[in-house]
């Protein structure tokens, strides 16, 4: 293990700037000549537009252009952006997919819905201009709730998709399972919701689009989560071929999934910057921009079954779930509550018998997409609210359960029920490792010291399991710099996870160069062939991986030339890892491989289109990686206002190999805090017009310091089987796990009353009228 | 933001002169609600003057036995204070409990009083204490100053210059914070005074508002049991997705008996 190596808790090297307010973010490019574009969205959350007229707006003092969508389907592109995600219901036949509209034309969908892009010498004088758009609206009834937008009498937000449906899909052995079911010994039943949420990452959405007349090549400058994503529909919806368009992508303030795809503003700024030959810069305004056209998460309803034989072995789960897609049918959108929930359904127990249906209804509402974990939290907190109120109901002790059901480490590699194979894992030491660190037997004690301060006690565990996902080929180049440096460009895209601290630990690592001299290039789409940028907890994985076998080729390249050096045969030359030289064995001659790669330029190379010791490779990722762990929460109510605190958190994960500690644990707090603000604060809630009644941070709360405690983060080091590092994704993990201890641990505080099932989130409003509703009947007898 | 004539006068009257000049004229003081809402494109008004450089309206000193706290005094200056500390530390408890250290540094309690915010904390001090709202032109009874949603006695025209707070036997204030904005859901103020015990809610309703039941069980009993049976109707109060009207009625009695418990 080397200073700067794999396993050590490098401090960031990013921070210097992040901390010191020098990063440079998309909204601090400013390019010559740059026009401002703003955004007229829709107040009406359905409506056909009966009339747009610009014409005042057009004449406006400052005003270059205002675009609607009717310029947009008269230049002949598309109107639309893309769905990646091919869909089959369950009867064999094709989803209904509407994508999501760039600029409106007759009719507005959700409020924030495009109706005009206005381009003017500034912001302000775009702004006033928008003002003088007169858009002349019919209201349309509106369908706004998850749960009853397939009923009948409901609105329909396109024509074409009857009973809002878009698609009604379904994986698994359906006979198999109800025989399961009707066969056992107890059936747990639950509902439960995935509240909506909105990602906030700090950072709001921005580009600046250029266009090169003279080259007829666009150039976007945008916070990404990897530019070659958006590379194809940028190109498509311009009616340019794709070498013409490159995506920079400059620091980026946190993601989340929100920021992968691309928006219908970026598309309009694009366009907006070829018609007018200017740059055309576009900044989200929180309140007006983000919380209405950010891509949404969650946002499920789902009633399942899990049954047990006599012995409390599960014997099979049926899963029924409505997922809220939106007006519109986004980038992912379809995948993420089907086969990226389906990915962990089952957990990290021996369930024989699947089967789970989806059906994406479409709403008056902001289209819903990927958010930290993407379907994992969502299946993740149904498993394991089911465990605990199976627990309950079977009179089982919720870790005894648990551990009758694990898939054990002798099991492994595992093929689960979901079609997954786990490749490795230890449940039970990891759960005990957690026990332990909790002091979980210690809890009589505490809660019995809650009560003399009139404050309800309760714990509560998740068992999660996570499956990372993504492109699954990654490249990397390592370049030998002339001034002594070497240059890592990656194809992914650090939104602030640190990168660029972690992939110099594995290059380090394998190739002994100085930590100091190694820089991560990233965030240009034309300087690889593809990459697949951060998301789906990949990056490491992937990136590193690419960037360890092009150490390897390095090694290879410096054999050959070190054997020049020295005059001797390849054969004869070893690699010191440690000191990162070459060396001619059995004699004291050596040459350090920065300095061998400095002569290596001038030297005939060992083949033809190689230059000195440069290489490239690209990781096959044919299997991801199965993260895991055993999270516990204990939570204080006050009965009397509702509020719940949590007092003590504690995470036990399986990361496989970990490169940085420090970004591990960061990536975990990071992770618990948004599932808490899931399970406890979070919540987009529209009213039946359609209205975000959650429109700001005045109403959408999002997690702050004071409402978490000091959280107790360990891992267990299982290598994973299938990358040659043996890591696995850590990204998600905090958010897939966390909502379902705090809710067990919530549940568990009021089982007392009679209280089986709190819905997230669970506000001090709500946990008041429950205990209410428990204690009226009491009072009145 | 529409475009406004900008003032900064150095006296009241030269305030008072540009606000009545101005077709549509709106004072700022900390404009920690006039700046979003500026923003937002929610107010158009013809001229802002901003009173941050009118000497006569900062500072907080000790006349008599009252505490006399200048309009624009911060809430972190009141909170930071050792004066209000000793004076009155339920004052100096409260203004620390508003917003955050950014808003605290920026936002006044002239601002807060004139704007009369339903979920602002500094009207429940202001009706508790029997404060005495001090204008250009007269003084205003606590009492006499809440008069409805953002409505207060104060004219187009007149501007707060000082708030005067009789020295109580002893205050305690309980907040129940909005979690998102962190205002008050419900703020109760109890305090012992001269004139007998005062209880004042912020949050729950349209305004501040005292609760005359409360304080006689409270003259009776000063104590957090003596509210035990008392209740709040639920008819008038605020109601939002944070707390229901029945909610917010419940926790009027919670937090007043958690502010008897703070009294100091």
């Amino acid at each position: 293990m080397t200073k700067f190596g794999v396993g050590q808790s490098i401090r960031r090297v990013e921070d210097q700037r992040f901390i010191t307010g020098s990063g440079r973010y998309t909204d601090d490019i400013n390019l010559a000549g740059q026009a401002y574009g703003y955004v007229l969205r829709s107040p009406e959350a359905h409506a056909r537009i009966a009339s747009i007229d610009v014409s005042a707006a057009k004449a406006a003092p400052g005003v270059l252009a205002v675009i609607t969508g009717q310029d947009i389907v008269a230049g002949g592109s598309g109107n639309t952006l893309p769905c990646l995600i091919p869909m089959e219901n369950r009867d064999g036949s094709a989803a209904k997919l509407p994508l999501r509209v760039v600029l409106c034309t007759d009719r507005v969908r959700h409020v924030g819905d495009h109706v005009a892009f206005i381009v003017a010498e500034s912001l302000s004088a775009a702004k006033d201009a928008a003002e003088l758009v007169q858009v002349d609206y019919d209201s349309l009834p509106v369908a706004a709730d998850t749960e009853q937008a397939e009923q009948a009498g409901q609105p329909l937000v396109h024509d074409a998709v009857p009973a809002n449906l878009s698609f009604d899909w379904e994986f698994g052995k359906r006979p198999a399972t109800e025989q399961a079911l009707a066969g056992a010994a107890h059936v747990t039943t639950l509902k439960l919701v995935n509240n909506r949420l909105i990602a906030n990452p700090m950072e709001p959405r921005a580009c600046v689009a250029e266009y090169d007349a003279g080259g007829d090549a666009l150039t976007l400058h945008a916070c990404t989560q990897g530019g070659h994503l958006w590379v194809d529909p940028v190109a498509a919806f311009m009616g340019m071929p794709r070498e013409k368009i490159r995506v920079l992508t400059p620091d980026v303030g946190g993601g989340f999934g929100m920021k992968a795809m691309i928006y219908p503003e970026y598309a309009m700024a694009a366009w907006a910057a070829r018609q007018l030959k200017r740059p055309v810069k576009w900044t989200a305004e929180r309140s007006s921009d983000g919380f209405l056209s950010d891509v949404m998460g969650r946002d499920h309803v789902t009633v399942a079954k899990l049954g047990f034989d006599a012995d409390h072995k599960i014997v099979g789960m049926e899963v029924m779930t409505w997922a809220n897609m939106g007006a519109y049918i986004n980038l992912f959108a379809p995948f993420i509550p089907t086969g990226a929930a389906l990915k962990v359904l089952p957990g990290v127990y021996d369930v024989k018998n699947l089967v789970y249906r989806v059906k994406g209804v479409l709403t008056n509402t902001t289209p819903v997409d990927a958010y930290r974990g993407a379907g994992r939290p969502e299946a993740i907190y149904l498993m394991e609210r089911l465990m605990d109120q199976a627990a309950r109901e079977l009179g089982q002790d919720p870790t005894e359960l648990r551990r009758r059901n694990f898939i054990t480490a002798a099991a492994m590699p595992f093929q689960t029920a979901a079609g997954e194979r786990y490749d490795s894992g230890d449940f039970a030491k990891v759960m005990d490792t957690a026990l332990e660190a909790s002091g979980w037997s210690g809890f009589a004690s505490r809660k019995a010291a809650s009560e003399r301060r009139g404050l309800r006690r309760g714990r509560g565990m998740s068992y999660y399991i996570e499956s990372t996902m993504g492109d699954p080929q990654e490249m990397a180049r390592i370049l030998f710099m002339e001034d002594g440096t070497v240059g890592v460009v990656v194809g992914t895209q650090s939104n602030g996870q640190g990168h660029e601290t972690a992939y110099v630990q594995v290059l380090v690592d394998r190739l002994g160069v100085p930590f100091d001299k190694v820089k991560i290039l990233q965030g240009d789409s034309a300087s690889l062939p593809f990459g697949g940028g951060t998301g789906g907890s990949r990056s490491l994985t992937a990136a590193g991986w690419a960037i360890r076998d092009a150490s390897e080729v390095v090694i290879e390249r410096g054999k050959h030339y070190a054997a020049r050096e020295f005059e001797a045969a390849a054969a004869d030359i070893e690699f010191s890892r440690a000191e990162g030289s070459f060396k001619v064995v059995g004699t004291d001659r050596q040459i350090g491989i920065l300095e061998l790669a400095a002569k290596a330029r001038a030297m005939p190379a060992p083949a033809e289109g190689v230059a000195g010791m440069d290489a490239e490779a690209t990781a096959k990722i044919d299997q991801w990686t199965f993260p895991n762990g055993c999270h516990l929460a204990e939570v204080e109510i006050d009965p009397e206002t509702g509020v719940t605190t949590i007092d003590r958190y504690i995470a036990v994960d399986d990361f496989g190999v970990v490169v940085n500690p420090m970004l591990v644990a960061g990536q975990v707090h990071g992770g618990v805090v948004q599932g808490i603000g899931q399970a406890l604060y979070e919540h987009a809630v529209y009213d039946e017009f359609g209205q975000l009644v959650s429109g700001s941070f005045m109403d959408y709360c999002m997690p702050r310091a004071d409402n978490v405690p000091a959280m107790e983060v360990r891992t267990v080091e299982i290598p994973c089987k299938n990358n040659p590092m043996g890591i696995k994704g850590c990204g998600e993990a905090g958010s897939v796990a966390s909502p379902a201890a705090v809710i067990n641990a919530i549940i568990d505080a009021l089982a007392d009353l009679g209280v089986t099932a709190v819905d997230m989130p669970a506000t001090p409003l709500r946990i008041w009228q429950l205990i209410q509703e428990r204690r009226q009947p009491i009072a009145a007898e | 933001m529409y475009a406004f004539e900008f003032h900064r006068p150095s006296s009241v009257a030269d305030a008072i002169a540009a606000l009545k000049a101005a077709s549509d004229g709106k004072l700022m003081a900390g404009g920690q609600t006039l700046i979003p809402t500026l923003k937002q494109r929610l107010a158009q008004p013809s001229d802002v003057i901003d009173l941050g450089g009118i000497k006569e309206l900062h500072g907080i000193r000790q006349d008599g036995n009252s505490l006399v706290i200048g309009a624009m005094a911060k809430h972190g200056e009141v909170a930071g204070s050792d004066l209000v500390k000793s004076v009155i530390p339920g004052l100096h408890e409260l203004a620390g409990l508003i917003g955050d250290p950014q808003v605290r540094n920026r936002g006044t309690i002239g601002g807060s009083l004139a704007n009369s915010d339903p979920a602002a904390d500094y009207p429940a001090a202001v009706l508790a204490l029997n404060a005495t709202i001090k204008t250009d032109r007269r003084s205003i009874a606590a009492d006499d100053y809440f008069t409805g949603l953002f409505q207060t006695a104060l004219a187009d025209d007149e501007l707060i210059t000082a708030i005067s707070f009789p020295r109580p036997e002893a205050c305690g204030y309980a907040k129940f914070r909005n979690p998102a904005s962190r205002y008050a859901i419900v703020g109760v103020m109890v305090a012992r005074t001269g004139g007998g015990v005062r209880v004042a809610v912020t949050g729950a309703g349209p305004c501040a508002f005292r609760l005359p039941d409360f304080e006689r069980a409270l003259a009776g009993s000063f104590s957090a049991d003596a509210l035990a049976g008392l209740s709040v109707s639920p008819s008038g109060l605020n109601s939002d997705m944070h707390a229901s009207a029945e909610y917010r009625a419940h926790l009027v009695r919670v937090m007043a008996q958690r502010a008897v418990k703070a009294v100091r």
